[in-house]
């Protein structure tokens, strides 16, 4: 069975053919960085926009690349949420339209689904049950998979996503947008034990999250260490300290720790709670080194094993679209004609296959 | 020749077939549903006549100006069915929709076409009856109604159509001589000429250009400072 894929749930649009046979053919990614790093953050409007430009121009292209004719299509999978609303409408529509045109059944696809399956796309799979720790710039979520479509969120932040938390640090320290893999990459020249930020919510028992004070801990030493930094450029006062990048470093370096620790106090709780050894990583943070490492010792420790998807697989993408809806297809494969975008959309209303 | 034309840019939802020189059309104003209706109303206008897709000709698509969402849905399912079935399209704008139905029910000469773009503007096209088509005098603009100028706009002697005339009619009808008209909103009916004119004279794209014309380009998002 051969499905193509259509993610434009936030500001990449991604198109994917994945074969239930012969694997992935063909993946391609658009992202939409550029558009938004003057604004400092994502432009609902502005990716709307730029979706109904590349989305068909690519759906061309994975099926050149493939060597793929609409025959040879068996399904559609589009994102269907949670997500931008207007971002997701695109991608339904021309989806939709196109299971319409070519007469096959389409299958909205749960965009966090799609994250916690993409491991699946590698060679060394994880078996259920497992814990997935999905980390993006949209969610953090602890969930229990008992099997495709059987999830139970064990925790999820309460307030900003870890890679919002990451970008928004990574703003006050004068990086571009998104920050988050620049602050990742300036923590590196960072001095460990100069700053400590709080572990939030690790004092207390439960698998939620909170992430946004950690970002005004970090607002609070810049303003205090008197480096002023504005918009991209940072403009310093004249009687600013010497070691400002130095500092900089420090700072990115305290903040990765505190997010990293807390995550892995978490999820130690998780494998704890529920006796479950399998980890899967996904979502952009899933890409940040410092976690894949500290989540691979507290595995070992604990004799279980950690999954996660191949760097591009980390972040949105249509390959893990394709493969949840490839997953889905025979059972929701629907040819109802309504287009179906859900902006909100628990992950634990799916239901099981 | 067989023609579908759709059209999802505004409050209104409305879907028309031009079958060999017979025309049927669906017309609904169910805002905030059109994702839900567009494509089950293609397919019943489709298979009413017996048609199937890939026996178009062609697909026409109200290009805007309009509700920036509706103009993308309207769009993109238009791309996802000619992609799909290797057809052409064209694009019309939603002001000359109206303007060519005055011209069709009112024999309109001049036609002034406004819709109420929000944040207290209008998008606003001028149109003349030049054969029986609705042509574009002056480009489509978005602007707030009380800063058209008599000087700049000829507008005396109009036929008026669209929301943007209701929502600011004292305004606009204190200032200008107009006869204003029921036509509120875009049927895709009257996209049809203007549609086949296109076709006939090869203004048709591939799929992928089908693209939206919002009009309202200048947007007001806030760029970091030096950006």
């Amino acid at each position: 069975m051969l499905i193509l894929g259509i993610e434009s749930s936030c500001d990449e649009t991604g198109i994917a053919l994945f074969d239930t046979n012969k694997g992935l053919l063909a993946h391609e990614l658009y992202s939409q960085i550029d558009v938004h790093a003057d604004y400092g953050g994502v432009v609902p409007e502005l990716a709307s926009r730029d979706h109904v430009r590349k989305t068909i121009p690519l759906i061309k292209k994975v099926m050149a690349d493939a060597n793929i004719a609409k025959d040879d299509i068996d399904g559609i999978a589009y994102t269907s949420g949670p997500g931008l609303v207007g971002a997701l409408m695109v991608g339904a529509c021309i989806g939709r339209s196109l299971a319409f045109a070519w007469d096959i059944p389409a299958v909205p696809v749960h965009h966090m689904e799609g994250h916690l399956l993409a491991p699946m796309l590698e060679d060394d799979t994880p078996a259920f049950p497992f814990i997935a720790l999905l980390v993006s710039g949209g969610h953090t979520q602890l969930v229990e998979v008992k099997a495709i479509g059987d999830y139970q969120i064990l925790g999820e932040s309460i307030d900003d996503a870890a890679g919002e938390a990451f970008d928004k640090t990574a703003k006050l320290l004068g990086l571009d947008y998104p920050g988050g893999p620049m602050l990742a990459k300036l923590a590196e020249s960072g001095t460990p034990g100069v700053y400590k930020f709080p572990r939030p919510m690790t004092d207390r028992p439960g698998l939620d999250f909170s992430f946004s004070g950690l970002k005004t801990a970090a607002a609070n030493v810049i303003r205090s260490e008197g480096i002023i930094l504005a918009g991209s450029k940072s403009t310093q006062n004249e009687d600013a300290p010497e070691n400002v990048e130095q500092i900089k470093a420090d700072i990115a370096y305290a903040f990765q720790e505190a997010v990293v620790d807390t995550i892995a106090i978490k999820c130690r709780r998780a494998v704890e709670q529920t006796g479950i050894k399998t980890l899967v990583i996904a979502g952009g943070v899933s890409a940040n080194t410092e976690l894949r490492n500290k989540l691979a010792k507290l595995m070992e420790k604990h004799k279980g094993q950690v999954y996660y998807p191949r760097h591009e697989f980390c972040t949105d993408n249509g390959a893990m679209i394709a493969y949840a809806g490839a997953q889905r297809l025979q059972k929701y494969g629907d040819r109802d004609l309504l287009i179906k975008a859900r902006p909100r959309w628990s992950i634990e209303e799916l239901p099981a296959i | 020749m067989k023609i579908l034309a759709v059209d999802a840019a505004t409050e209104a939802c409305s879907v028309a077939l031009y079958n060999d020189g017979e025309i049927s059309s669906i017309f609904e104003i169910c805002p905030q549903q059109h994702s839900q209706k567009l494509l089950p109303f293609i397919e019943k206008i489709l298979s009413d006549s017996g048609i199937k897709l890939d026996q178009l000709d062609g697909i026409a698509y109200g290009q805007g100006p309009g509700s920036f969402t509706g103009v993308r849905i309207g769009v993109s399912v238009t791309q996802g069915l000619a992609f799909g079935a290797d057809l052409p399209v064209v694009g019309v704008s939603n002001l000359a929709i109206m303007a060519q139905q005055a011209i069709e029910q009112h024999d309109a000469e001049s036609i002034v076409a406004a819709i109420d773009a929000r944040m207290s503007e209008i998008y606003l096209g001028c149109y003349k009856n030049v054969n029986g088509f609705a042509q574009l005098i002056n480009n489509e603009i978005a602007i707030k109604p009380e800063l058209l100028r008599k000087e700049d706009f000829d507008l005396n002697n109009s036929v008026s159509v669209g929301t943007g005339w209701t929502s600011y009619n004292q305004l606009l009808t204190s200032s200008f001589d107009v006869k204003v008209t029921d036509i509120e909103l875009p049927n895709a009916k009257y996209m049809l000429p203007l549609a086949l004119d296109a076709f006939n004279k090869g203004l048709s794209v591939t799929a992928e250009f089908a693209q939206p014309n919002y009009v309202r380009d200048e947007v007001s998002w806030k760029k970091l400072p030096g950006r």
